[in-house]
């Protein structure tokens, strides 16, 4: 057992969990965050994907103690109280999701894929860049309109910033 | 997964000490590759010590006639390297086709090659430019690095704390990739010395992990073009056979992929 401490959505927690836990489940188990879905379980799908340090990973392989000190974000860390944050707007307004199981993790990623790209994105740059985000729904189609969509409101948003 | 401990030095040194009092430690980098492997209880480490955020270890310098990338640089940094993109734009591309960009964000060219999956893509890049791995202990050729399928010169408790790449006079990489799992199903990365030689090394092709690929390499010392390679035969004996393609596909895709790599090398 080891004591992690980390801070996520902005909030320090401290937690006491076994060394081989891994990053989703001391998101889930241990600070009751489910927005974070467990999909494949082998790097695969995406549904898992976090911030750690702004960067997008797949927390479903790392381990617990490896984001200790680091600062993690979840879907639930998005939104600024009862307004969306403009990626979930755009999935919503495109209607980028129908059962919702991939959807924390395609708006995580979504988000890393707006800010590596400073909003610069094209229809073919966001299928490639989601090609580690896996949705057996959609056919992508509208999770691609959506992400397009945000880029816009996103450059929109900074700028009133 | 089984129990284990979890380490984080902040040296290389307590790194290697740890290992030392470890009764089956793994070194963990980037981890995905070994949090996989530990999840399908394949490896259950005693202990399993972190190498990714020893300082020492993470960055990229160029030094007067190439470029030295330290182990725990992730794929995704490598990548976006101005002084990889400058000096080796291969090597650039090459990290930014390695899985997805999740994975490219964690995953490390120290893990990679310590690994040596035989359809990686580090290996090839390190075969075909020639670089030398620089370890905690002595400095090891490209050419003695790999000893075929997941085994490598390093001793037990050795670590990779730095690989450099000689900047060459040409270079590059095309890789016909897994479309699930975005490994090479055979990967070639070629390149020009500025003496004139030239060095072709492939992935995912061999049962025995990367190899050189001596019969393009003659055909391009001769003449560097793609269509020089028209008329080398590959052998499929030796090559890798499974769902995904057949050894005969696989040497096919050794030509293709070399004749592409030279486009893109120019």
């Amino acid at each position: 057992m080891s004591t992690v401490k980390l801070t996520v959505n902005g909030k320090a927690v401290s937690a006491d969990v076994e060394d081989r836990t891994l990053l989703v489940h001391l998101l889930r188990d241990h600070l009751n965050l489910t927005g974070t879905h467990v999909g494949c379980d082998t790097s695969q799908c995406g549904a898992c994907v976090v911030h750690i340090d702004g960067r997008a990973v797949k927390s479903c392989t790392v381990l617990a103690g490896q984001a200790a000190g680091s600062s993690v974000t979840t879907i639930e860390g998005i939104a600024k109280g009862d307004e969306l944050h403009p990626m979930q707007a755009a999935f919503r307004d495109n209607h980028g999701l129908q059962c919702g199981y991939c959807t924390p993790g395609m708006i995580m990623s979504a988000i890393d894929i707006v800010h590596r790209h400073s909003g610069q994105l094209d229809e073919e740059t966001v299928r490639q860049e989601l090609e580690g985000n896996i949705c057996r729904c959609t056919g992508y189609h509208n999770i691609v309109k959506a992400v397009l969509d945000a880029a816009g409101r996103m450059k929109v948003a900074q700028a009133a910033e | 997964m089984h129990q284990t401990t979890y380490h984080r030095p902040s040296s290389v040194d307590e790194a290697a000490s740890l290992f030392a009092k470890g009764s089956d430690a793994k070194y963990l980098a980037g981890g995905h590759t070994l949090i996989p492997v530990m999840k399908q209880r394949l490896a259950s480490p005693s202990d399993v010590i972190d190498l990714g955020k020893i300082k020492e270890l993470i960055g990229v310098e160029a030094t007067g006639d190439g470029i030295v990338v330290k182990s725990a640089t992730t794929h995704y940094d490598v990548a976006s390297s101005e002084t990889v993109r400058k000096a080796i734009p291969a090597l650039a591309y090459l990290a930014s086709l390695i899985g997805d960009p999740a994975v490219r964000h964690r995953g490390t060219i120290g893990g990679s090659l310590a690994n040596n999956d035989p359809a990686a893509d580090y290996p090839a890049a390190v075969l075909a430019l020639g670089a030398i791995v620089k370890t905690n202990k002595r400095s090891i050729s490209a050419d003695d690095f790999f000893k075929g399928l997941f085994s490598t010169a390093l001793e037990d408790g050795e670590i990779i704390t730095a690989v450099s790449f000689p900047v060459q006079a040409k270079a590059g990489y095309a890789k016909f990739n897994h479309p699930a799992s975005r490994f090479a199903l055979t990967g070639v990365f070629v390149a020009k010395t500025p003496a004139g030689d030239v060095r072709v090394a492939a992935t995912g092709a061999s049962q025995s992990g990367v190899m050189r690929v001596g019969a393009i390499e003659a055909a391009l010392k001769a003449n560097w073009s793609a269509g020089a390679i028209d008329a080398v035969k590959i052998s499929a004996d030796g090559l890798l056979n499974d769902i995904h393609g057949t050894a005969d596909y696989r040497a096919n895709l050794v030509k293709v992929m070399a004749q592409r790599a030279v486009q893109a090398a120019g």
